[in-house]
């Protein structure tokens, strides 16, 4: 996207504004909160206490983190190659079916650690063929990436829904899901390090695909930032018609960059598949998708910010947990509106500020926003 | 006779289910036509149905309950359209909020107005809009094929119904009969020679953003007014984008829409009948692979297998005044 305002100081691009909008996401979402007729503040108090008041809290509040930090880089790979992944849903959701294939083959006959590379590789692989197919026909035939995706997502749940109530359900059971997996696909919880704090945890799901989400957020770093094909992807993000010129294949970046995402998407389903539930039941994903639109947008597609980002939204998802049981009238929905209102303000909105904080600047220091280089008009 | 009376049910069935899809489709050709692309449809469909629901339901009238959902989902339009025409914003990052907000206000907002879990209060007989029975559509029940044809297909339906299908020629008329209709389709495709023109691109497709809001209000108001006594957290279910997925199989044409939605709606109602039995060559058919059926042709059609649809040019695109 291009931004057809004056430059800003790096500070209140990447701080100040942002801020401002996440503020105003969250004042708009107490006066939701005031309507519903309980007070906004106390929300707020009860929402972080429960988020990071316990060790329980916190296990859980990082655990979801950590599905949001996949979902967040995989929209962010490919909004960096200015595609916009809505697919990551249906990519999560079909990965899931990948770790599927690999558990139940395997949790017999080998232990979690020789399970967990191949669960890895299987769950992008199957999230990265999810891309593949839109990714394809966005760069030979021209198809746009947006209604491709949904309807991928949609194909998807129909797909798992079918799976999930025929061939892979286990025969005389009723419920839609996978048998449970045996001991050789639970991944082995991280509650301990939150334990050396002196903090004491009942049982919570945070297991070791958080450090996984972690390396993958570096990783994705070094790909964007650090590498020729970064490098060419945010060339053909910032303007196709350069890339084409400099010799880039549209093709082959369009493809690469939405296999990435996908693949990403796919290996956010280890983290509640066999860190928490070990089975996969149908839509175990639950929108975790598409949290990771808010959260892209809300880290500015940086993966630390993604990673900040994604822990604000697991502080939300476990915080209204404790919230709906201190205000029935505020249910776990609360946050979907939140969400809402975070992709308008920090994605759909995020210059509208942008004036009156150059005005500031300007009158304060003429110089930090450039105004001698372009005559004050903007470019 | 009972293979007959089996295809007039599924026929009706596909009638009533199409109607939230042609109403929606066609408030999307109004803002896709104008070059404002909408993923919300969804949002501002559900937004409607609650919105009707919930005013049915506190003021004992079916019409307040329609003129607020209108009004409540063009108030969400308005906003696309501040975030999309007056800040320019990404069309479908706004769209994908507005779908979000939609989700969320509707269930707490039922809950702490209702206390019925997400629902709105049963709607009665009178906070409905009643089917309508057209004159004669008794007396000739009994007369084969023409009967049922008439008394079933024809009349029997909700007001709304014929709202829905009366608005297919009235859009062709607004687009290609109208000087509205002209400048909204060319600021879809090239708002720079609109504006040249002296017209205001931003107005106009604020205009057209309203149109879709209406369109979407009623949508939303058919799902929990007629088609069911109520409002039912994330009743929508994927309508918005089925519809969205009917306008490119349209190719932005009304006609075509209309086409588009009723098929769609045949898949719909057909899965709903089959349920799993055996159809007489191909066998037993999954209720998955049906419901994907509206999806996967969609896609097929966007990669250019079935003709090729064209989107408008400017679509998409945030209008910049040259300076």
């Amino acid at each position: 996207m291009s931004t057809p305002y004056a430059k800003l100081p790096a500070w209140a691009d990447y701080g100040l504004i942002p801020l401002i909008n996440l503020s105003v996401a969250f004042i708009v979402a107490g006066f939701v909160v005031m309507l519903v007729g309980e007070n906004p503040f106390r929300a707020a108090v009860i929402l972080v206490e429960g988020a990071f008041g316990k060790g329980t809290g916190i296990a859980f509040t990082l655990f979801y983190a950590t599905t949001f930090i996949f979902t967040g880089l995989s929209v962010a790979v490919a909004a960096h190659c200015s595609l916009f992944n809505i697919g990551t849903e249906g990519q999560a959701y079909i990965g899931g079916l990948g770790i599927a294939l690999v558990c139940l083959s395997l949790d017999s006959v080998m232990p979690w650690w020789v399970i967990f590379p191949i669960a890895i590789v299987a769950a992008a692989a199957f999230g990265a063929l999810w891309g593949l197919i839109p990714a394809y026909l966005q760069a030979k035939r021209g198809s746009h990436i947006v209604i491709t995706t949904i309807m991928f997502n949609f194909i998807a749940a129909s797909v798992m829904v079918y799976l999930l109530v025929g061939p892979l359900k286990p025969a005389g059971s009723q419920a839609p899901q996978t048998r449970n997996f045996l001991a050789g696909a639970e991944l082995p919880k991280l509650n301990w390090i939150i334990e050396l704090f002196g903090a004491k945890i009942r049982s919570a799901p945070l297991n070791i695909c958080f450090l996984l989400a972690l390396v993958m957020a570096f990783l994705i770093w070094l790909l964007i930032w650090r590498t020729r094909l970064g490098y060419e992807m945010r060339t053909y993000g910032h303007s196709p018609k350069a890339a084409r010129y400099a010799g880039i294949s549209e093709t082959r970046i369009i493809i690469t960059a939405m296999m990435i995402s996908g693949a990403l998407a796919g290996m956010m389903a280890l983290n509640p598949v066999m860190g928490d539930q070990h089975n996969v039941a149908i839509d175990f994903v639950s929108g975790a998708g598409y949290v990771g639109i808010a959260v892209a947008l809300m880290g500015r597609l940086h993966p630390v910010g993604i990673v900040l980002a994604a822990i604000l939204f697991g502080m939300l998802y476990q915080g209204g947990a404790e919230l709906a049981f201190e205000m029935p009238a505020i249910s776990r929905d609360m946050i979907v509106i939140i969400q809402g209102l975070v992709i308008l303000f920090a994605g759909a909105l995020e210059h509208m500020f942008r004036p009156y904080i150059q005005a500031l600047f300007a009158s304060v220091s003429p110089k930090s926003v450039g105004m001698q280089a372009v005559n004050g008009k903007g470019a | 006779m009972d293979t007959f009376n089996a295809i007039i049910q599924v026929l009706d069935s596909t009638i009533r289910l199409s109607v939230p899809l042609l109403l929606a489709c066609l408030a999307g050709l109004y803002s896709e036509r104008a070059g404002i692309f909408d993923i919300g449809l969804e949002g501002k469909m559900l937004v409607g149905a609650f919105a009707g629901a919930s005013a049915a339901a506190v003021f004992h009238s079916a019409l307040i309950g329609l003129g607020t959902a209108v009004l409540i989902s063009v108030a969400f339009a308005l906003v696309h359209g501040f975030a999309s025409i007056t800040h320019r914003g990404n069309q479908i990052v706004s769209g994908v909020a507005i779908n979000f907000v939609a989700a969320g206000s509707t269930i707490i907002l039922g809950q702490a107005w209702f206390s019925q879990g997400g629902r709105t209060p049963a709607l009665q007989p009178g906070e409905r809009f009643a089917a309508i029975t057209w004159p004669g559509a008794d007396a000739i029940k009994d007369v084969p094929i023409i009967g049922p044809i008439y008394a079933e297909l024809i009349s029997g339906h909700s007001i709304l119904v014929y709202f829905a299908f009366a608005m297919v020629p009235f859009t062709w008329w607004v687009l290609f009969r109208t000087r509205f209709g002209l400048r909204m389709r060319a600021v879809g495709e090239n708002p720079a020679a609109v504006d040249t023109a002296g017209i205001s691109v931003a107005w106009l497709r604020y205009r057209a953003l309203i149109c879709t809001g209406i369109l979407t209000g009623v949508a939303g108001a058919y799902l929990s007014m007629v088609q069911n006594g109520g409002f039912v957290k994330d009743m929508t279910a994927g309508k918005g984008y089925i519809a969205l997925a009917a306008l490119i199989f349209a190719k932005w044409k009304p006609v075509n829409a209309m086409f588009a939605c009723l098929l769609f709606g045949f898949l719909d109602a057909a899965a709903i009948r089959l349920q799993g039995s055996p159809l007489p060559i191909i066998g037993k058919v999954p209720v998955q692979f049906m419901q994907a059926l509206p999806y996967v042709l969609t896609v097929i059609l966007l990669a250019g297998f079935i003709g090729k649809a064209i989107p408008p040019r400017a679509g998409g695109v945030p209008y910049v005044k040259e300076r």
